[in-house]
């Protein structure tokens, strides 16, 4: 809507007509994600991500909502009733791969999603409420996930659980009771696990709600593109419906392969084989990790391993992995660079490499065990992290010498546009 | 597509090949779209068949039951199911009352020996369901209202059923349905 | 303002982690971990190789009868199959009949009908298989004071699985003489029977296949301990994941099909987009 040239809605049928007058819902479809919503025209496939992560966690819920059907939230028959659903119920199997494998390609998108915009500078004024909603999607999902893997009771279940409320246990004077509370009762057990099934299920809805929020504050400014230059005028945009439908069904498509395949055909690589020993109180496992996606997190928490000033290791750790993703919000007054694109900031993008290696090396270190060299590694990878968004990143941003900007996106595509010669190139 | 009107490009490559680029065009968008429509289908199977019974569940479809200590004009309530079902050792009595009905009188014309085995005509094996909404009929256990036909009654919206289990007055449609059964030997009756 | 604040929070986490990597190294030189035995002589799974392999894999349903065989005359000794009822059997080629017969069998937990007492009958192919300890300190007191794990996931339950069960069944052997050597103090203890393919290389379990036609096949495979120890290999990944086939044979199907409709989405994206490329495509 906030285009002059956008597309209206003109109802083709006299009973959308007669719909649109009393509740203008296809009006909105339309305006949101059909042919009313301009985008630019010079999107490259970094932009396929957020359809796709809205795709998984309409995947999620409806695969959810159907495992919940079968699935029993109390901890003497929960293991069972997930072995039920695998066994027994016509095609359980299916769903609760398809569950579990889609928990972690909502993540992969996600991530992908988010380094998209790391990259172009997507936070940047203004959209930096789509930047801060994403961040508290983000959040919700991470606690999603993370009561979602506790409700199987397998082992890494059980034992997640256990060091993740743990995690509160480091908060000074109410960490203990806290604790307590969050489990409800001394260890995980069946009341934790209950309340975990409850918000579990419920948590989901609330994405979706913060979802509309997020799409809701891209259409005021509109998306951003690669060259992180404005649209200024129509050439540069081109209607949602059917460019870019279009290519999110190729995009959808090439996501399904590769989901399918990991469903059909490895759909435990990514799984811990723990989980499937039932929870078991009396024994932890040699080697406690979270799921795959955490995993940068976690090398960060357990990169803490000294006391510092008067704050313990504890204490550390878990302020560093809260933070780590705190830092996410202020992200847009940290980096106040004129110029969005990492295409046209030659220093930005190198420290942007340093960072994505630097994620990569923290996520293999957060698999591995607790032991030297990993610690050690991580440690270093902890640092520059925390260099790259608080340090790194304000002081780049005043140095830097960006590269020249295209004057337009048709510029950027087509190599001249007509209307620059009217103007001053900025 | 018709949309599209509002987006004239400064650039368009080419005008429109002839009528059949346009046939291309829209064979292809419509397959596109038709393969979307499959698929979308076709996931639909496993999310609709996951509600029917599991194979835990269908796997215990069917009941043995030792008929043995029933004497004549007692019954037993046993599981199939997981729904009672009546098995009623009839006297010759009740088999006559039975056969007396002229068919023409019955809401659901069925003689008793349609609704039995043959060799086994005392064995009168039905579902405890009133056919009317589900309802546990009484008349299986000692002491308990048959209603006035002798068979069974339902409490709940007083269906009375004959000593064939056949319906005669109250608000039910059919008998009390017959599950599939067999004897696998003179005692031993297998439901399902 | 914000990123004069940034700089400083960003620089105490910086300086706290870096405080933990100086003082982690200066131990680490100090005090380098010592070397384990079980660190040196823990060994990966050895290969195994099963029809089940790869992604077109399907069971060897004489293999999986000769594993459950396997099974139910040894490991069924200690060892509950929690997950699996006998109606599953079908799945390995086993007819109606043979399936009740097999369920007969065995001795389930019942109530006898007259007094209400708990009491053993017969199984029925519904029937799940039956635990051989009432609870896990029954079977601690009878185990050296280890609880035999239930077996329906252990193929998924450890990395490599079945490869890791094979192993492990046909990799007992005496402490070898290097590693007492180097870790005297690493002698298995009386009761526990080394390994190398256990994660702590000494097991509780005392080699429980060890001679050849422990089992009599009836399909006249040569029983000899590492046929048996791959039979049940076979069996046991069968009892965790019995929708194996299943899940292969939908997977080609769906990959086919996804294939097929991406090329027409990428058709469809490339004639909607014809009119608007660019120099730069």
């Amino acid at each position: 809507m906030s285009f002059p040239w956008a597309n209206e809605y003109t109802p083709s049928h006299p009973v959308m007509k007669w719909v649109d007058e009393k509740l203008p819902l296809p009006r909105f479809v339309y305006n949101a994600v059909g042919a009313g919503y301009p985008v630019p025209r010079n999107l490259n496939y970094f932009w396929n991500f957020g359809v796709l992560a809205g795709f998984c966690l309409v995947l999620q819920i409806v695969t959810g909502v159907i495992l919940a059907m079968h699935y029993a939230p109390n901890a003497l028959v929960a293991f069972d009733s997930t072995e039920h659903i695998m066994r027994d119920v016509n095609w359980g199997w299916m769903l609760r791969y398809a569950h579990a494998n889609g928990a972690s390609a909502f993540f992969v998108v996600v991530y992908l999603h988010i380094f998209r915009g790391f990259f172009f500078g997507s936070y940047k004024a203004p959209r930096e409420m789509i930047w801060l909603l994403g961040v508290v999607i983000f959040l919700l999902m991470m606690a999603t996930a993370f009561m979602g893997y506790v409700l199987p009771w397998g082992q890494m279940s059980f034992w997640g659980a256990k060091v993740i409320t743990g995690l509160f246990g480091a908060i000074p004077v109410i960490g203990e009771p806290l604790q307590i509370w969050l489990l409800g009762g001394y260890a995980p057990d069946n009341a934790s696990l209950n309340r975990f099934f409850s918000l579990h299920f419920l948590l989901p809805f609330v994405i979706a709600a913060v979802v509309i929020l997020h799409i809701w504050a891209l259409h005021i400014p509109g998306s951003s593109n690669p060259t992180g230059v404005e649209v200024k005028t129509e050439s540069d945009t081109v209607p949602f419906h059917p460019y870019y439908t279009a290519k999110d069904g190729f995009g959808l498509g090439v996501f399904l392969i590769l989901y399918c395949a990991m469903l059909f055909f490895l759909p435990n690589a990514l799984g811990h084989p723990d989980n499937y020993i039932p929870a078991n109180p009396m024994s932890t496992p040699a080697h406690i990790v979270p799921e795959w996606y955490f995993w940068p997190f976690y090398a960060i928490l357990r990169a803490f391993t000294a006391d510092f000033l008067f704050f313990p290791a504890k204490l550390m750790g878990v302020l560093a992995m809260f933070s780590a993703i705190l830092v996410w919000f202020f992200l847009p007054w940290l980096d106040n660079s004129p110029v969005r694109s990492g295409h046209f900031r030659p220093l930005f993008r190198k420290f942007f490499y340093v960072l994505m290696l630097d994620v990569l090396v923290l996520g293999y270190c957060g698999g591995a065990p607790a032991a030297e060299p990993y610690v050690m590694i991580s440690q270093i990878a902890t640092a520059y992290y925390f260099l790259h968004f608080l340090v790194i990143l304000p002081i780049v941003s005043s140095i830097e010498k960006p590269e020249p900007l295209p004057y337009s996106i048709t510029e950027a595509v087509l190599g001249s546009d007509d209307k620059a010669a009217l103007k001053p190139a900025s | 597509m018709a949309e599209n009107t509002g987006t004239a490009d400064m650039q368009t490559v080419a005008a429109e090949a002839g009528d059949d680029g346009v046939r291309r065009r829209d064979f292809i968008n419509i397959a596109a779209v038709a393969a979307a429509g499959v698929g979308g289908i076709a996931t639909l199977v496993p999310l609709i068949s996951q509600m029917a019974p599991s194979a835990d569940v269908l796997a215990e479809s069917s009941t043995e039951l030792d008929i043995s200590a029933i004497q004549p004009g007692q019954a037993i309530k046993a599981v199939f199911r997981k729904q009672p079902v009546f098995v009623r050792n009839l006297t010759t009595k009740e088999i006559a009352e039975a056969d007396a009905v002229p068919l023409s009188e019955l809401r659901d014309p069925q003689t008793l020996a349609e609704r039995t085995k043959e060799g086994h005509e005392n064995w009168l094996i039905t579902m405890g369901v009133c056919t009317h909404l589900g309802c546990v009929p009484l008349g299986a256990g000692e002491g308990e209202n048959r209603g006035e036909f002798g068979g069974y009654f339902c409490p709940c919206h007083g269906s009375s059923y004959d000593t064939a289990a056949r319906i005669r007055k109250g608000p039910a449609p059919k008998n009390l349905e017959v599950p599939p059964y067999e004897f696998t030997s003179d005692t031993v009756v297998k439901i399902g | 303002m914000t990123r004069l604040i940034g700089i400083l929070v960003g620089l105490f986490f910086t300086v706290a982690v870096l405080w933990a990597f100086v003082t982690g190294a200066a131990n680490y030189i100090a005090e380098p971990p010592a070397a384990t035995a079980e660190h040196e002589f823990h060994r990966h799974p050895k290969e195994l190789h099963l029809s089940s392999d790869g992604p077109f894999g399907t069971f060897d349903k004489q293999q999986l009868q000769r594993g459950f065989q396997v099974y139910k005359e040894v490991c069924s000794a200690c060892h509950s199959l929690n997950h699996v009822a006998f109606r599953d059997l079908a799945a390995l080629g086993y007819s109606e009949p043979e399936v009740k017969a097999i369920a007969a069998g065995f001795q389930v937990p019942g109530v006898d009908p007259n007094t209400g007492e708990e009491t053993l009958r017969p199984g029925t192919p519904t029937d799940y298989f039956p635990k051989p300890y009432p609870n896990d300190i029954a079977a601690r007191a009878a185990n050296n004071n280890a609880v035999p794990p239930d077996l329906s996931l252990m193929a998924k339950a450890r990395h490599n699985g079945p490869a890791y069960i094979y192993s492990l069944l046909t990799g007992f052997q005496d402490q070898p003489a290097e590693l007492l050597k180097e870790f005297p103090e690493a002698k298995t203890p009386t009761g526990l029977h080394y390994n190398p393919y256990f994660a702590n290389l000494n097991l509780a379990m005392a080699p429980p296949l060890t001679t050849t036609d422990q089992v009599s096949y009836g399909d006249g495979t040569k029983a000899t301990v590492d046929q048996m120890a791959q039979d049940v290999s076979a069996f046991l990944l069968w009892t965790a994941e019995p929708k194996l086939e299943k899940r292969r044979q939908t997977g080609w199907p769906v990959l086919g099909f996804l294939l097929f409709a991406t090329v027409l989405a990428y058709l469809a994206k490339q004639q909607v987009w014809a009119d608007k490329k660019g120099k730069k495509g």
